[in-house]
């Protein structure tokens, strides 16, 4: 009862998604639509940690350079197609998830923060000096795009605009599934109260180098999505500003919330697009949008009222 | 054979001495209070126990079989010792109900990808842990506030829905750390008779309260700390009349 209803869920949200293309045949919209699309999977991702576990990540979009990298490493040199990219590419960074989840046993808040800034920033700078391997920041070019069967994407969007389309599907389908079960109730004991957390049972360690996991190997599948669309990645695309705006998304749609993050995604990946011909005060409107954000609903869009309240207040 | 033995346990902070060679036991089935001036090291103990706070020196044994002072938390939990905490420590943005359902988390099965794939073994657990928890709710007397998010429960009920979060592990020692601290006078006397039902279940209680009214009729016995040390253990009438337990509270004489 209670599965065949997260199903509709689904569904309905992503439905008017999937008959977009009918209506509207711009290439220009669609591939904006993609875009976005990724930034979706992105968001919906690093709300593992930030909004479920609590676990502030500044270092997220290395997680997504880590997945974009490793297809592209494996297309050229090895020959790898996409789908089995796909998927050594968000094992790849989950790996690296699970290695920079290690810090989080010890260092907490803000501290935590910086832990994965700086790891963030050193997987830029090492794919910017790694010459040999990544060409620098030239970045890597000439990767394949995706084939289903005999059938091979081209520089048209619609198939990829899909592509995107089922894997939110997917992702979100199995992070709500998550969100309702044993684990991902434990991530928001965590978040609540880490020590109470522990001292009934929750084995905290473990699952917060989980959430790290988790979240890295959503990020992974992300970039491998990103790569083998632009078919050219370089360093530069994945630098903090995108930590920064991934982390504003999962903010402005409401932490802990599956819907709520893929909502900001939509909305702050829109906007730049939206706000073309204002584009020298793009971010200055951007930095009021999240002003008047935290000032008229901390909580997110589709944030828990009671989150509100101790934002304004303080926990009573 | 006692359930808990606690022998010559230290604890210091820098210079302070939180606990000083503390040595006592705790037999199965009965109600024992801690009593002890601010500062005596109460709480310290309730941290020692469970993990929470590395000992210096002594030995902490359950059961005979458990070294608890080389165990982690979760373990600690999962041997049969839940606390409740002095500051209320409940998940404040979760139901009441999913606070409780998080104390069967060491007495469940499911992994992560159970959760992922709903799989039959998980959908059998989600069931069998929200039905448990309703029926704890119950039990501290909290029938139909299960929806509610804790956070906005009156402060007598949140102190509840931690007793059963720490029921909901199915101990065989329960450490509540003042349970009745901040209730009203009716609110305590409930407090006191849902103490007697846990213990009616076959729950040893250990706990911690500064209201004699309520430690000396609940308590089988009562033992009286100062300064990191035990000062009287014994029943509640022959503590009360002791010389260093009334020096202790009223000052040198």
């Amino acid at each position: 009862m209670k599965i065949s209803l997260k199903k509709s869920e689904v569904l309905v949200y992503l439905l008017p998604f999937a008959l977009l293309p009918l209506i509207d045949r711009n290439a220009y919209h669609l591939d904006v639509m993609t875009t976005v699309g990724i930034y979706v999977l992105l968001a919906m991702g690093l709300n593992v940690t930030v909004g479920f576990a609590g676990l502030l990540n500044l270092g997220y979009a290395a997680f997504f350079a880590i997945g974009a990298y490793t297809y592209a490493l494996l297309n050229i040199n090895c020959g790898w197609p996409f789908w089995p990219g796909l998927l050594a590419a968000g094992t790849v960074s989950m790996v690296f998830g699970f290695i920079i989840g290690l810090p989080s046993i010890r260092v907490h808040g803000d501290y935590l923060a910086i832990t994965t800034l700086g790891f963030g920033e050193i997987v830029r700078i090492a794919f910017n000096n790694l010459d040999r391997w990544t060409g620098g920041p030239n970045g890597l070019l000439g990767i394949d795009r995706p084939s289903l069967g005999p059938w091979k994407f081209s520089v048209n969007a619609l198939p990829y605009y899909y592509l995107v389309l089922a894997l939110v599907a997917l992702t979100a389908y199995l992070l709500i599934r998550m969100s309702h079960s044993k684990f991902g109730r434990a991530l928001v004991a965590i978040r609540e109260d880490e020590l109470a957390a522990k001292c009934m049972g929750v084995p905290t360690l473990r699952l917060k180098i989980h959430a790290f996991g988790l979240s890295a190997f959503i990020a992974g599948v992300a970039g491998c999505v990103f790569a083998s669309k632009q078919t050219i990645i370089t360093p530069d695309s994945f630098d903090f500003v995108l930590s920064v705006l991934v982390l504003a998304m999962v903010v402005l749609g409401g932490m802990g919330n599956v819907w709520g993050s893929a909502l900001g995604a939509v909305c702050l990946g829109l906007l730049p697009e939206l706000l073309r011909d204002f584009a020298a005060y793009r971010m200055l409107l951007f930095g009021l949008l999240m002003i008047f954000m935290m000032i008229l609903r901390p909580q997110g869009l589709l944030g828990n009222p009671v989150i509100r309240r101790e934002l304004k207040h303080g926990p009573s | 054979m006692a359930l808990l033995e606690i022998r010559e346990v230290s604890k210091r902070f820098g210079g302070v001495s939180a606990l000083a060679g503390i040595s006592l036991t705790v037999e199965p089935k009965v109600i024992v209070g801690v009593i002890g001036p601010n500062g005596a090291g109460k709480t310290s103990l309730f941290n020692c126990i469970t993990g929470l706070l590395p000992i210096d020196s002594g030995r902490v044994s359950f059961k005979g079989r458990y070294h608890l002072d080389r165990m982690a938390c979760h373990r600690i939990l999962a041997a049969g010792v839940a606390r409740t905490f002095q500051n209320l420590r409940i998940f404040r943005n979760m139901t009441a109900l999913e606070n409780v359902s998080i104390g069967f988390h060491s007495r469940t099965h499911s992994g992560i990808w159970d959760g992922f794939l709903g799989t039959p073994r998980s959908r059998k657990e989600e069931h069998d842990v929200f039905s448990h928890s309703a029926e704890l709710l119950d039990f501290v007397g909290l029938s139909g506030t299960g929806n509610e998010i804790a956070g906005n429960l009156a402060y007598g009920d949140q102190k509840r829905v931690e007793i059963a979060r720490a029921l909901a592990a199915g101990p065989e020692l329960l450490l509540l750390d003042e349970p009745a601290a901040g209730m009203n006078p009716s609110e305590k006397e409930r407090m006191i008779e849902l103490v007697r039902e846990i213990r009616a279940q076959g729950v040893t209680v250990l706990l911690i309260e500064h209201d004699m009214k309520i430690v000396m009729p609940l308590s089988d016995r009562v033992i009286v700390m100062d300064d990191g040390r035990k000062i009287a253990d014994g029943a509640p009438d022959q503590v009360r009349n002791d010389r260093r337990v009334i020096e202790a509270y009223l000052g040198e004489s």
